[in-house]
């Protein structure tokens, strides 16, 4: 596959409280081998030649664990494929196409610069509730509560959510239920989650209307976008949850 | 046993006991399991509705007998029309109920993306949902006008005391006339879209559905539901308008 010439056209905005637009860039020899984010490096040093300001995105690991990146990539969280923004190879768009750079939408991730988001609302809903309450000291025998087989795979299944906020994205009420249902499930599967279950789901989710968040109407796209692939059944279980709550006068 | 007065929390030495102010009731998923519940009350409903209508295929005596039996129904326990007016009672409190939740999460869900996206189409699942909701309520008044309220009856040459008193007679010529059928045609169209993913919905919102296996099946289920009630509601007036009844 021979190198590429692509036009951008992506999201540039001063500052939270500056109107932003739509700007068009065009890069030429691009390797198809490069990662998204790279491509982006390799305009941004244009611009820096230039003289112009870098375009600002977030990123970090650049191994698709850390959740840090995550761009809404012509009308798709992390782009075409199912992986994060880092991991996205160029050779998954063709020669010669315009591709659509915007940051998440979500009024409850207010954006900072360019295409960086304020993602703080998913650490304070994880404050409110998504933790489990320990005593410091020895670490406990790994076989004193035993954890039966599906329980603790459904658990690790859940635990794969990397908080970078594609399901809100995604979502075309900007739901967060995606996120939080993966961390109740996560909770709610092992034993070390239960004494703290029905207070933790009823904090978490006032605390995610709290921030904005839209409410759930079961569409899909959260799943579709997530680059872990969380399935729509730990919104069921997070609702699950909730109603447990209520029934125990939470 | 003494409870802990809000008035003293100040003279504290802690702030670990703070008033509780959340509550499961005060939450989106609140809104959406009474979304759920009123729209299963719904479910139900049209199927018992659309049972009725197929008694047209059995003919007029049988038709109208089973109108009739909808009034005097649980008679002398009952008044005449009692349970017809509890189940209308039942229908208007649901919908009450979802139209209300439907409305403060669509507002909602407004805010919570106030600037759109440049590049993403917005899925037609939840464009179905809601503005087809909002068809499928119009034309509920259409309907109730139309054979509840006022018995309209466009069929010129079928108007009359005779056919508002005969129900039998006031579908057949309502369905005689090709624009009647193209509004019912519609609805019923609205109403599919709107069952598929409205009854699959509502298990995953009273979290019937905690396995991929079982979110799948919810799937197949709302399809099946809403193909089931909205064929049975098409067969009388297609019936009627191709003149296989008459």
């Amino acid at each position: 596959m021979s190198n590429m010439n692509l036009t951008l056209k992506i999201w540039r905005q001063a500052g939270p409280q500056d109107k932003g637009q739509l700007v068009t860039y065009r890069v030429t020899d691009i390797s198809p081998d490069m990662s998204f984010l790279e491509m982006l490096d390799v305009l941004n040093e244009e611009l820096n030649a230039k003289g112009e300001e870098p375009i600002a995105f977030d990123s970090d690991c650049r191994e698709g664990i850390c959740g840090m990146c995550g761009l809404m990539i012509s009308g798709h969280a992390h782009g075409p494929e199912k992986t994060t923004t880092c991991q996205l190879h160029m050779r998954s768009f063709k020669d010669g196409e315009t591709i659509t750079v915007e940051p998440w939408r979500a009024e409850a991730f207010p954006i900072v610069r360019d295409l960086v988001v304020d993602r703080g609302a998913f650490d304070r809903i994880i404050q409110s509730g998504g933790f489990i309450s320990a005593n410091t000291g020895a670490a406990p025998d790994a076989h004193a509560a035993p954890v039966p087989k599906d329980k603790a795979d459904r658990a690790f299944m859940a635990a794969e959510c990397i908080g970078c906020g594609a399901c809100v994205a995604a979502c075309p009420n900007a739901s967060g239920m995606l996120f939080m249902g993966a961390k109740i499930t996560h909770l709610g599967e092992l034993p070390q989650g239960q004494p703290e279950r029905d207070a933790r789901v009823v904090s978490m989710v006032n605390q995610h209307d709290h921030e904005g968040f839209g409410g759930c109407t079961n569409i899909g796209e959260c799943s579709t976008a997530c680059p872990k692939g969380i399935p729509q059944d730990v919104i069921s279980q997070l609702n699950k949850d909730l109603r447990t709550a209520m029934k125990n006068g939470r | 046993m003494w409870r802990l007065d809000a008035r003293y929390l100040s003279l504290m030495p802690t702030t670990t006991l703070s008033p509780r102010t959340n509550t499961a009731r005060s939450t989106t998923i609140a809104l959406k399991l009474l979304m759920a519940v009123t729209g299963l009350v719904f479910v139900g409903y049209l199927i018992l509705h659309a049972y009725g209508n197929l008694k047209a295929l059995a003919g007029e005596e049988a038709f109208n007998t089973y109108a009739h039996h909808l009034r005097t129904f649980g008679e002398p326990m009952l008044p005449y029309g009692g349970l017809l007016w509890a189940v209308r009672i039942i229908l208007i409190l649901s919908l009450i109920g979802h139209v209300y939740a439907a409305f403060r999460l669509w507002s909602r869900a407004g805010s919570a993306r106030r600037t759109k996206y440049a590049a993403v189409k917005t899925a037609a699942t939840s464009q179905w949902m809601r503005w087809g909701g909002v068809f499928i309520l119009v034309f509920v008044v259409w309907h109730l006008l139309h054979f509840t309220i006022v018995k309209i009856s466009p069929n010129a040459d079928k108007q009359g005391a005779e056919i508002t008193a005969n129900p039998y007679q006031l579908v057949v010529a309502s369905f005689e006339v090709w624009w009647m059928v193209i509004i019912y045609v519609l609805a019923m169209v609205a109403l599919f879209m709107h069952l598929k993913h409205g009854f699959y919905s509502a298990q995953q919102t009273l979290g019937l559905t905690g396995s991929p296996k079982a979110n799948a099946r919810a799937k197949t289920l709302g399809l099946g539901v809403a193909a089931l009630i909205v064929v049975a509601f098409l067969i009388p007036p297609l019936s009627i308008a191709f003149g296989l009844i008459n």
